[in-house]
């Protein structure tokens, strides 16, 4: 089933409803509760190869919906070490599960300075609450 | 946006139900209560509830109404009797299509025309333009609500006699009065029914007290797209006829309608262009507007839940309109492989 509205405190957000995971050298990156629940049931994930890069405030991939499409903005500069193939081969995973089983991808960040400008929790439900 | 949209008297229910509204046609409309996979199963498995409020009734009436609309109607509106129902298009001078609808017919030459919300405006002041002596036209849409309820277990969920499709009848649904009319737009069994708007809460209450899932216009979409019933603003328009769209079985060109003339043209000489369906045949979705390599446009797509596959239909050249014939979709610069199947792209196996 669909995941119960929250935001964790340990991620940093992007404001187009993206977040990072911050992992040392590297970043786990994904959609928020807030994005999965305006797309509604994703039906397709369309991953970036391993090893491209992505920037910061850029797109990196597309999630759909029966609606909708969406691109996947990246929070952070990067190259993408790994996709997350559960949510290309069952992209409903990102709804029920959007910060755990549901990642997208993991890169190697390129610019650590970057996760200072994202907001942390308390930033982002106040952005969330003003949609 | 000043725009003001406009409401159902259901509109409070979807609240209540936490549906997902949306604008369309100028309306606040429920897309999705628990999402548009789970409602449109539903449907297909049971049996779902729609609130299509938003659609147009439009009155026509008096002892020149049948003449009138078998002049303005693409399909024989003589062929029906007293408590049946046929699908037809309003066609203009060029033999596009203003709008698809369904008439139904009662005693003493009244009729009732169920239309599109979209052209609800349009229908109107087109047919009350060329209304002649001896015919009313009215739109009586603000005084209906419309809830259909399809599905293999509609009827039985709310305690509805069989009936043949495209038939309508007075009947009841636990006190509340309705027009019972045996059709609908998901390719299921079903019924829309049709009561007065102060009526409209008791009736959704009760359908949906007897098992009916509620379902959105998301659903309502895919479950249409699934079986090829076209969308009128998507796969026909009035700048598309029906001859190319395969609606020529709805257009009787022994009978004289506007537009005719180039129907009976169009049909001899052959469309250049069809309306086809097709399945993806990789991960993609095929989206309205997207082009088709080598010619043609996607008119409609979604991810399909029975199949779960992109799946769509749109115009592409005549001479390579045929099944199983390959298309290549540019979704968003992207080449993606597809196939022409056979209509409906959804069959229930029997």
């Amino acid at each position: 089933m669909v995941a119960a509205e929250s935001y964790p405190d340990d991620l940093k957000y992007h404001p187009e409803h993206d977040w990072a995971r911050i992992e040392g050298e590297e970043a786990v990156l994904g959609i928020t509760w807030f994005a999965q629940d305006a797309l509604g049931e994703l039906v397709h994930f369309e991953a970036p190869e391993a090893g491209a890069t992505v920037s910061k405030d850029g797109m990196y991939g597309e999630v759909e919906s029966v609606k909708a499409v969406s691109d996947v903005v990246a929070p952070l500069s990067g190259e993408v070490l790994e996709v997350n193939q559960k949510a290309v081969e069952a992209p409903e995973t990102v709804n029920q599960d959007p910060y755990g089983e549901g990642w997208l991808v993991r890169v190697r960040m390129s610019d650590a300075s970057e996760v200072d400008g994202l907001m942390d929790v308390e930033a982002y439900r106040a952005h969330v609450a003003e949609q | 946006m000043a725009v003001t949209l406009k409401r159902t008297p259901l509109f409070e229910r979807h609240v209540e139900l936490g549906a997902r509204l949306v604008p369309f046609a100028g309306w606040e409309m429920p897309v999705r209560y628990e999402g548009v996979i789970p409602e449109h199963r539903a449907v297909r498995a049971d049996c779902g509830a729609f609130d299509v409020s938003h659609m147009g009734q439009l009155h026509v009436d008096g002892p020149a109404a049948q003449a009138f609309l078998q002049e303005m109607l693409s399909n024989d509106v003589d062929r029906i009797g007293d408590g049946e129902a046929q699908y037809t298009l309003l066609t203009n001078e060029l033999g596009g299509i203003v709008d698809d609808l369904i008439v139904y017919r009662f005693a003493h030459g009244q009729f009732l025309l169920v239309v599109n919300a979209s052209n609800r405006a349009v229908d109107y002041e087109w047919l009350k333009e060329r209304e002649p002596r001896g015919v009313e036209v009215r739109d009586a849409s603000d005084e209906y609500a419309l809830v259909a309820v399809q599905g293999p277990r509609s009827l039985e969920r709310v305690g509805l006699p069989a009936a043949p499709a495209f038939t309508h009848a007075m009947g009841e649904v636990d006190g509340v009065e309705v027009l019972v009319c045996r059709t609908g737009y998901t390719g299921e069994l079903g019924v829309e029914l049709c009561c007065p708007a102060d009526d409209a809460s008791a009736l959704w209450d009760a359908v949906l007290e007897r098992g009916a899932v509620p379902c959105g216009l998301g659903a309502r979409d895919t479950l249409r797209l699934e079986v090829c019933y076209p969308l009128h603003g998507n796969d026909i328009t009035p700048e598309t006829d029906p001859i190319s769209a395969g609606l020529g079985w709805a257009c009787k060109l022994d009978t004289e309608f506007t537009g005719v003339e180039e129907l009976r043209r169009l049909k001899e000489a052959g469309p250049a262009a069809k309306l086809v369906a097709f399945v993806m045949e990789e991960k993609a979705v095929p989206r309205q507007g997207m082009p088709v390599e080598g010619g043609g446009r996607v008119t409609s797509g979604t991810h399909s839940p029975m199949l779960d596959v992109g799946i769509g239909m749109g115009y592409v050249p005549a001479e390579r309109a045929a099944p199983d014939m390959a298309l290549t979709i540019d979704v968003r610069g992207k080449p993606r492989r597809a196939r022409i199947v056979k209509k409906p792209i959804y069959e229930r196996e029997e």
